[in-house]
């Protein structure tokens, strides 16, 4: 049971860009313009603590989003997925006229009870 | 004496969704501060920041206005992080918010933010006392969701309406929003065009989805709009209505499209605690005909600007930015002149005479 997933087509370019560049994470933005895209990062490009929550791990990259954030989308599953277009991120996979999407869910009981007892 | 003094070379990195407006808030006050600039457009519209720049490409000297295109990782990242610059000031989203900020950090290096927001929209029961010009005016602002199609920071994304004028006062709301001209963005008659980009658009109907499921509903919109002929493939959405409860996704993040969602409060007390219910806290509508409450309440909400009985009006000498996870630092107005100075303080003694201590 898993609050994230990731896409055949996603997980294509996740390995395209380990081969790039290492080990990576993603971290699921907010707010303006490019925000609600989760962005794709090598390990250690951003400083994480205590208040970024780690919700699982695709294609093993670990994928965080800030506490705070987290407090309105824990009851909703995640599944991350790549469409064509451009952004204007620091994400890796801009370069490539490809950008990560996020599709969402709303958990299920049985997913409630195990994830947010 | 306090001597006003550039920063030195300032980098910005500006977005796509006001490309000459965003430009335009960011270029003239730290080059009127004395300072050299390396502006960064976003990748998705490249063309305006050049063709501006070929207009006014003699007016500075070499060396003083740059522009930089390319993308995030390997243009805007090199920028933010870059020892050569004396400051960053950047409008976009959080994650990048953070990154530029950690980046400046390690040169000690100031910034500026402006991150988004999802903004409450108030309606109280006054503004139905009367069917007149100011009626029409609230219900026209509380329609402002659409204007260029959403992809405002400052979209007045969430409405909120006192609980005895709902019914009626939502009647006419959607009525004005099916009254929304869709068309092509070239014809003067049309009000709505398509979204940017194909990845909004996709975007825009992922929070369609997630909103149904979580319980909202739709009250008018709801869907990719299809029209006819070389319009066909534009990334038109329906300007969108839908009604829930602030806890929902849809009334917490910023969708960035012509939708707006809308729900109910039954005082002033349960306004402000909704209103204040957010991450966010950039801009927030108030409309009242009662004379307290005009104050009162943009008192009581943490947001950077408050447009009372009025709303998307940005005059050049009215302070602009946010609270919260909507950044800091404030554009136009005098103040965004001094986030691109810096102070020196002279102390010049006309006293020949020791101080006597030693």
């Amino acid at each position: 049971m898993e609050r994230v997933a990731i896409t055949e087509a996603a997980i294509k370019i996740v390995n395209q860009l380990k081969a790039q560049y290492g080990a990576l994470i993603f971290h699921q933005s907010g707010g303006c313009c490019d925000g609600s895209s989760p962005m794709i990062f090598e390990e250690g490009e951003m400083y994480l603590d205590e208040s970024d929550i780690l919700l699982g791990q695709i294609e093993g990259v670990n994928f965080y989003m800030n506490q705070d954030q987290f407090e309105y989308w824990k009851h909703t599953h995640l599944t991350v997925d790549i469409t064509k277009g451009r952004g204007s991120s620091f994400s890796l996979e801009i370069p490539l006229g490809l950008r990560f999407i996020i599709h969402s869910r709303l958990l299920t009981s049985e997913e409630q009870k195990v994830l947010n007892p | 004496m306090n001597i006003k003094e550039p920063l030195g070379i300032v980098g910005q990195i500006i977005p796509w969704n006001f490309p000459l407006l965003m430009l335009s808030w960011k270029l003239p006050p730290a080059l009127a501060t004395g300072n050299c600039v390396i502006l960064k457009p976003a990748e998705q519209t490249p063309s305006t920041a050049t063709l501006l720049m070929e207009k006014i490409a003699d007016v500075f000297p070499p060396g003083v206005l740059n522009v930089v295109h390319g993308f995030g990782p390997e243009a805007g990242k090199p920028l933010a992080s870059s020892g050569n610059i004396d400051k960053v000031a950047f409008t976009g989203e959080t994650t990048t918010g953070q990154l530029i900020m950690q980046y400046a950090s390690k040169n000690l290096n100031p910034v500026t933010m402006e991150l988004g927001g999802k903004s409450p929209n108030i309606f109280f029961n006054s503004v139905m006392d009367h069917d007149d010009a100011y009626l029409d005016k609230a219900i026209e602002g509380a329609v402002l969701f659409a204007f260029n199609a959403g992809e405002v920071c400052t979209c007045p994304s969430r409405i909120l309406v006192q609980e005895d004028i709902y019914d009626a006062f939502m009647e006419r709301v959607v009525e004005r929003t099916k009254a929304i001209v869709q068309d092509n963005p070239y014809d003067v008659n049309t009000m709505l065009g398509a979204q940017a980009s194909n990845d909004q658009y996709e975007k825009i109907q992922s929070y369609f989805s997630i909103g149904e499921e979580e319980g909202a509903k739709i009250l008018t919109g709801g869907a990719a709009a299809k029209l006819d002929g070389n319009l066909a493939n534009g990334f038109y959405i329906q300007p969108t209505i839908m009604e829930g409860h602030n806890k929902m996704r849809v009334f917490q993040e910023e969708i960035f499209g012509p939708v707006v969602c809308v729900t109910k409060f039954k005082d002033e007390a349960e306004a402000l605690e909704i209103a204040n219910d957010t991450l966010y806290g950039l801009g927030a509508g108030v409309w009242t005909r009662d004379a307290h409450q005009l104050y009162q309440i943009p008192r009581e909400i943490k947001a950077g600007r408050v447009w009372v009985n009025c709303y998307h009006t940005y005059p050049a000498h009215a302070p602009f930015g946010g609270y919260k996870k909507s950044g800091f630092g404030r554009e136009n107005h005098l103040m965004m002149m001094n986030h691109y100075r810096q102070t020196k303080n002279m102390l010049i003694s006309y006293d020949k005479n020791k101080l006597g201590f030693f």
